[in-house]
């Protein structure tokens, strides 16, 4: 028997997934990138332009001028419910730490964007989902009330399936409270920016998510209030094309532009040079 | 399926079976007041046994429950409710009802999610899920309590916000954080019920004050038990688990300090005695009002800041556990 013609071997066939060491496939096209040279791209894919989802650290790395004081840095969930479902709630913490080097979902502090000081909080999704607890709803809180003090302004970069359920109706809670702080900072005058990255949904896009003052989604992001399954589950119908999407957002008046990761500093630069810098005199 | 309603079935034939006797013994001119005696020690028993301490899925179902009292019930037991319509942008949103209303004397501005009683209903109220433009509404409601100086009292009891395309397309996400805004910073006391289903963002945008008032057998949870069945497990089926390990009942959010008051309700659920409930939720909130309205806007804003600033379970390491 003649060895199967590759033609018939490639078609249906999934391409199989490359997540070794060296190489990375792109989710969205199948390419095969080389992790060096996609970390170098800030993890945009050569072939098609899509935007991986980025580590807190490396967004951080990405938009502050190369200072980068924490606040907060050893808060850590106190699992008000223990609680337990496939595993232990602090199981499932532990592992996360493991494999993002980080002790919760969010990452805090105070830096310089493009020279102007400023407060800066940057959610990962690779850490529990970038879900709210008790932990994240404090530091966002912390950075806020800190910033509301010192007079900067506050960029909040989000990445999160929303409220965590493992801390229930106290994870709920963390959107009564972050939102307390960012009305009140709000009150001062002082701008909050937030950029939603992929993906932005439930408690995170229905709480401070969406209070920013100049809302920047990032290309190609998912944003939304509810899941997609979720969606899917309840209406049982063809969700549109590109349903979700940031660029979905930016026509249905929801978000205030769609930025490249690769414009995104210059892009919040400007901005808070324009909100911030004192006005010449007339 | 309620599966309260399903526990009721053996109690409502019994019921059914006194009433019947009852009659008898009025039109006959046999003495039944024995059996009619021993039927309803037996009815009391039974509700005992069935409701004496209910499970949290149990109570799941009894916030559910197809006659439990609806937002408007409690809302047309206030003097001269007017209902307030629209967002002024969209539509007027059935599953958010809003108005002015008297608590007694008192001149207040009302707002409920509210279910329907049968399918019709329910799909004219969208089975209490607000689109945005109820949470649009909602916002408007808020502003006029504060201009007007008069206190907010809301209802909640939704299963959530509408998980929907329009929903998305109009901003659900944008509609409940602006609300969740504007209470927070809202420079009039507001009071929350929780009557029925407290379920997720959907029910917290109408649920930041000063107190917050929970009956007993109401639920507030993060999430519907369904739905973290099937975020934690793929599995929905698992509900009556996650119920029980989400803490949503009112005794536990009591303990937690998220709920400030919780109204008893009678055996066997609020349903089986209405107007009691009904009176005895409006009573606390205009007990609540009394003090309330004694402070000063800024101590009520700050008092309200710090209720929600110290809710959380976060402790600070000393080292640095992470591999980074």
């Amino acid at each position: 028997m003649a060895p199967t013609p590759n033609w018939l071997r490639r078609r249906g066939a999934k391409p199989e997934p490359q997540n070794d060491a060296l190489w990375e496939m792109c989710p969205s096209c199948g390419e095969r990138l080389y992790k060096k040279d996609l970390a170098e791209r800030l993890w945009i894919c050569s072939r098609c332009g899509h935007h991986f989802r980025l580590h807190a650290l490396d967004r951080i790395a990405l938009l502050a001028d190369g200072d980068f004081h924490e606040l907060a840095p050893l808060l850590a969930t106190g699992d008000p419910l223990t609680w337990s479902d496939r595993m232990p709630y602090a199981n499932k913490i532990a592992g996360d730490r493991q494999k993002s080097g980080l002790l919760e979902a969010v990452v805090v502090g105070l830096c310089t964007i493009e020279g102007v000081r400023t407060g800066l909080g940057v959610m990962d999704f690779f850490f529990r989902g970038g879900t709210m607890g008790s932990v994240v709803g404090e530091k966002v809180t912390l950075l806020i009330e800190e910033c509301a003090r010192q007079r900067l302004p506050v960029v909040l970069v989000t990445a999160s399936g929303g409220a965590r359920m493992e801390e229930g109706v106290i994870a709920l809670m963390q959107l009564a409270k972050t939102t307390a702080a960012a009305e009140r900072f709000s009150a001062l005058g002082l701008p909050l920016i937030t950029v939603l990255t992929d993906p932005t949904t439930g408690g995170v896009s229905a709480s401070f998510g969406f209070q920013g003052d100049v809302i920047i989604a990032e290309t190609g992001a998912a944003i939304g209030f509810a899941g997609r399954r979720v969606i899917d589950q309840t209406i049982r119908q063809k969700l549109p094309e590109g349903f979700q999407s940031a660029e979905f957002l930016l026509e249905h008046g929801q978000v205030d532009m769609v930025v490249r990761r690769t414009e995104l500093k210059g892009a919040l630069g400007r901005l808070l040079h324009f909100l911030t810098d004192k006005a010449v005199p007339a | 399926m309620n599966v309260i309603v399903e526990l009721e079935k053996p109690l409502v034939e019994l019921e059914t079976k006194i009433a019947g006797l009852k009659k008898l013994n009025e039109t006959q001119r046999v003495d039944f007041s024995a059996e009619i005696a021993a039927l309803e020690e037996k009815a009391r028993q039974l509700k005992l046994e069935i409701f004496g301490n209910p499970t949290p899925w149990q109570r799941v179902h009894l916030a559910r429950h197809p006659k439990r009292p609806l937002a408007m019930d409690y809302i047309s037991a206030l003097d001269g409710f007017t209902e307030l319509h629209g967002d002024r942008g969209f539509r007027d949103d059935p599953a958010v009802v809003a108005g002015y209303a008297y608590l007694d004397d008192l001149p207040i501005f009302v707002i409920g999610e509210q279910k329907g009683r049968d399918t019709k209903d329910n799909l004219y109220r969208n089975f209490g899920m607000p689109h945005p433009e109820g949470y649009r509404k909602a916002q408007r409601i808020m502003r006029l309590a504060e201009k007007f100086r008069r206190p907010l009292v809301t209802f909640i009891d939704t299963p959530g916000a509408y998980p929907g395309i329009g929903a998305e397309e109009r901003g659900q996400s944008e509609a409940i954080a602006a609300s969740l805004k504007v209470l927070a910073g809202l420079r009039t006391p507001v009071i929350v019920n929780i009557t029925g289903e407290g379920g997720s963002g959907g029910a917290l945008a109408i649920g930041i004050g000063d107190h917050i008032i929970m009956l007993q057998h109401s639920i507030y949870s993060v999430a519907s038990p369904e739905a973290a069945a099937s975020i934690l497990w793929r599995d929905a089926s698992r509900a009556e688990e996650a119920a029980q390990r989400l803490r949503l009942t009112s005794d536990e959010l009591f303990e937690f300090g998220i709920v400030d008051e919780v109204i008893p309700e009678p055996l066997g659920g609020a349903h089986q005695d209405p107007q009691r409930v009904i009176h005895d939720t409006l009573a606390a909130d205009k007990q609540a009002l009394r003090k309330l309205l004694r402070l000063s806007q800024e101590a009520l804003v700050d008092r309200r800041y710090e209720k929600f600033r110290r809710i959380g379970a976060h402790v600070e390491l000393v080292h640095d556990t992470a591999a980074r």
